[in-house]
């Protein structure tokens, strides 16, 4: 290679450099510890949900237009991936849903109303975080079925399972197994007996609601405010019981996050209400518009931009 | 179609990401590989040794190696380096069989010429061995750089954005443009490193330059590094 | 080396063996769905690999089909697959087919290049047709080679076969999604711990096939693995 002269031995040496030099200015800052040290800049995050990223949007241009300077930190992962980043401090402003965020925070089976559950989560939470106000707007679990299973056995809330005559093959992610509201739950309370699990790791998105539609499986975890719902036909079976509990959209601070920016937030979830949620998600999955599209439009029709 | 033109700053942002955690480690293995492949062929002891470990290594599953790295490198889960150190280690188990079989397909007979000429083995290591392994590690490379940049996109799983983001996100809202997206620009940014790689070969081993005889041999080269 | 320490107690702990999500179970289901990928790959591949080695034409698709292969992400194929597709076995199984097929093509392709060509010719010289060259002398010289290629493949196919859980086809992967998604690490490394053991005996069990299938009276030259130096061709 070195008998090929100088010249060549040059002219590889600056490809190498070059290639390292593209990829040292392509990354983004990679490091996830340490927060920002600016005090108007806020750093947003979202889990890996397109839903929470369109919310999480929409917070970041909102605060961006009271003035703040907003770091995006979107599609994070899991709430085992992202929650230990919140607790540090690594990430000042994340949109969650209560009644989820406080399972996962507490070891023990919480229960209550809407405002129950935002209390009881309020006081779950670490030294340093926060919950700002709740947003009418929220995203549940549900277990659901197609319209026409639920015509065929007059199904109307989750007790009524036990009418279903054939086996129940239960769809959703591995982790629903595990769930305080998953397949055990339902044999427990209800005596539904539920013939087996198939695993779909899209979190209820379109690979489960072609199952469903498709009758691999008969009942599947599907998110309240998923669009796919009502373009499929599909119904939420109803939890008097309390199964599920209330997912109302509330934006976890940090200490860093001050009153303007409070109140910004909390102008933003005042306005999110449960159709509006459904309609943005719907943008998102039918009409394929970016989630900077969607907060942008959104913000403008409530007056908040 | 209208997705992927709504969307180009977007799949630009992914390229730069996807490039800047793939680009590194194909470097890097490259880099390492070659001493610790000529070290394997020189010690046949070691040989055996440095096989079974590259093919281990190669065996173990991305996704469960990217989380594994994050625990005992202490770094953030959704840290790209955790990707970017897997992608070192798979570049290593394919790069070090290459080197150390570029190194023995080095005709004794040279190399016993050149030491009877008087090379050090640091000098006979530049001049004679390097050059004429030269072609194996090449074709090595280029497997690597692809296998690689393909790779990468196995992270978005974890939240490490990169092309493969655009897989996961197309998913959960069922925009199959946005998925094709991803697969042609992975593909093409494959392609296109491995077209660089080997006009990169012909400027620095311009002797691999000669007549269409040798077509048959690269391919059977690029053949066997296939079956690596 | 905590996780490691949990994570093989893990795969201990007879509570997680027995029933359909057992290890058992899901060993069963993986070994199942990685040699069903080969078989069809090998069936696929096998033929052309060999048409293209005997003429010698085509040679430069077997290293441009691997080369397209190798830089196709499988989990954008994958992903792709089941949208249209739907959940189960079908989509993971054509995408890990599409993985295995170039090497196994490869080896087929290699282990009929890499005979004599002075065999060939004595052979033709001696009155054998061109298929009882192909059966006789071109595929017993070549089958070192294409279990080469097949255990390549069958590496490969074994670990991405990890990722079918995600759409639903079952395997040692749901070990590893079902961690992630808890956050149970001891869970994920168990699940990859079998999986790397999975791939260690097919290893090994795939190198001694390679062993065992050169013909008798031939030494074993022909494989990769034993000969790294190119054929030295006499001039004098």
């Amino acid at each position: 290679m070195f008998t090929a002269g100088r010249g060549r031995l040059v002219t590889l040496g600056a490809v190498v450099v070059g290639a390292l030099a593209l990829s040292g200015c392509a990354s983004s800052d990679p490091l996830s510890s340490g927060g920002s040290e600016d005090s108007e800049t806020l750093i947003v995050g979202s889990q890996a949900y397109y839903s929470n990223e369109i919310i999480a949007e929409i917070y970041s241009q909102a605060l961006e237009n009271g003035g703040f300077t907003v770091d995006r930190q979107f599609l994070i992962g899991q709430r085992e991936v992202y929650l230990p980043d919140i607790e540090s401090g690594a990430i000042d402003v994340f949109p969650e849903y209560t009644g989820s965020l406080l399972t996962a925070l507490s070891d023990g089976d919480p229960s209550g109303t809407s405002e129950e559950i935002y209390t009881q989560l309020e006081e779950a939470l670490p030294d340093g975080l926060s919950v700002l106000d709740q947003a009418e707007a929220s995203d549940q679990d549900s277990w659901t079925v197609t319209q026409a299973f639920a015509d065929k056995y007059s199904l109307t809330d989750l007790a009524s399972l036990t009418n279903v005559t054939e086996p129940i093959t239960v769809g959703g992610n591995s982790e629903l197994q595990t769930r305080p509201y998953g397949p055990d739950a339902l044999a427990e309370k209800y005596g539904v007996t539920i013939a087996g699990f198939t695993a779909v790791q899209d979190s209820g998105g379109p690979l489960t609601v072609k199952a469903l539609v498709d009758n691999q499986i008969q009942l599947a975890n599907i998110y309240t405010a998923d669009p796919n719902i009502q373009t499929n036909d599909l119904v939420a079976l109803e939890d008097p019981d309390g199964l599920f509990l209330p997912a109302n959209v509330v934006p976890v601070v940090s200490d860093k996050v001050n009153d303007d920016a409070a109140e910004i937030l909390n102008g933003v979830s005042a306005a999110l209400t449960l159709e509006d949620l459904v309609s943005l998600n719907a943008e998102s999955v039918n009409d394929q518009r970016s989630a900077g599209d969607i907060a942008t439009d959104w913000l403008t029709a409530n007056d908040l931009l | 179609m209208n997705w992927i033109t709504n969307n180009l700053e977007l799949i630009g942002d992914r390229t730069l990401q996807h490039l800047a955690i793939a680009l590194p480690p194909i470097l890097l293995s490259f880099v390492l590989a070659i001493p610790l492949g000529w070290l394997a062929n020189r010690f046949a002891s070691t040989r055996g040794l440095v096989l079974t470990i590259a093919g281990l290594l190669y065996a173990i599953p991305s996704l469960p190696l990217f989380i594994a790295l994050a625990a005992i490198l202490g770094t953030a889960q959704r840290d790209p380096i955790n990707v970017g150190v897997a992608l070192t280690l798979y570049g290593l188990a394919l790069m070090v069989r290459s080197a150390a079989d570029g190194f023995s397909s080095v005709d004794s007979d040279v190399a016993q010429s050149a030491t009877a000429m008087g090379f050090s083995t640091a000098g006979r290591f530049w001049k004679v061995d390097l050059p004429l392994a030269g072609p194996v590690l090449l074709a090595g490379l280029r497997v690597v750089a692809v296998s690689t940049i393909s790779l990468t996109t196995v992270g978005a799983v974890l939240g490490i954005q990169s092309l493969g983001s655009l897989f996961t996100d197309g998913f959960a809202r069922n925009i199959q443009a946005e998925i094709w997206a991803g697969i042609i620009i992975t593909m093409g940014l494959a392609l296109i490193l491995d077209f660089v790689i080997v006009q990169l070969g012909r400027v620095v081993m311009p002797w691999t330059r000669v007549a269409t005889t040798r077509a048959k041999k690269r391919d059977r080269t690029a053949v066997r590094a296939v079956l690596s | 080396m905590n996780l490691f320490a949990d994570a093989i107690a893990w795969i201990f702990d007879s509570a997680h063996w027995g029933g359909p999500n057992g290890i058992d179970s899901r060993i069963i289901e993986h070994i199942a769905i990685s040699l069903l990928v080969v078989g069809i790959a090998t069936v696929i591949a096998v033929p052309i690999g060999y048409l293209i080695g005997h003429t010698g034409k085509g040679r430069g698709i077997v290293v441009a089909l691997a080369g397209a292969v190798r830089a196709l992400p499988t989990l954008g194929l994958l992903i792709l697959l089941a949208l249209n597709l739907g959940i189960g076995l079908q989509a993971p199984i054509i995408a890990l087919v599409v993985l295995a097929v170039p090497s196994i093509l490869a080896g087929a392709y290699a282990g009929f290049d890499a005979v004599d060509r002075r065999i060939i010719d004595a052979a033709r010289a001696v009155g054998m047709t061109e298929m009882q060259i192909v059966f006789k002398v071109e595929i017993p010289l070549g089958l070192p080679l294409l279990m080469g290629g097949m255990r390549s493949a069958v590496l490969q196919v074994i670990a991405t076969a990890t990722l079918a859980d995600y759409v639903g086809g079952g395997g040692l992967g749901s070990f590893i999604f079902l961690g992630l998604q808890t956050g149970d690490y001891s869970q994920m490394l168990a699940g990859s711990i079998v999986v790397v053991v999975l791939a260690i005996i097919f290893e090994i069990i795939f190198s001694t096939l390679q062993r065992l299938v050169v013909p008798a009276g031939v030494t074993a030259t022909q494989s990769p693995r034993v000969r790294t130096r190119p054929v030295r061709s006499r001039t004098a």
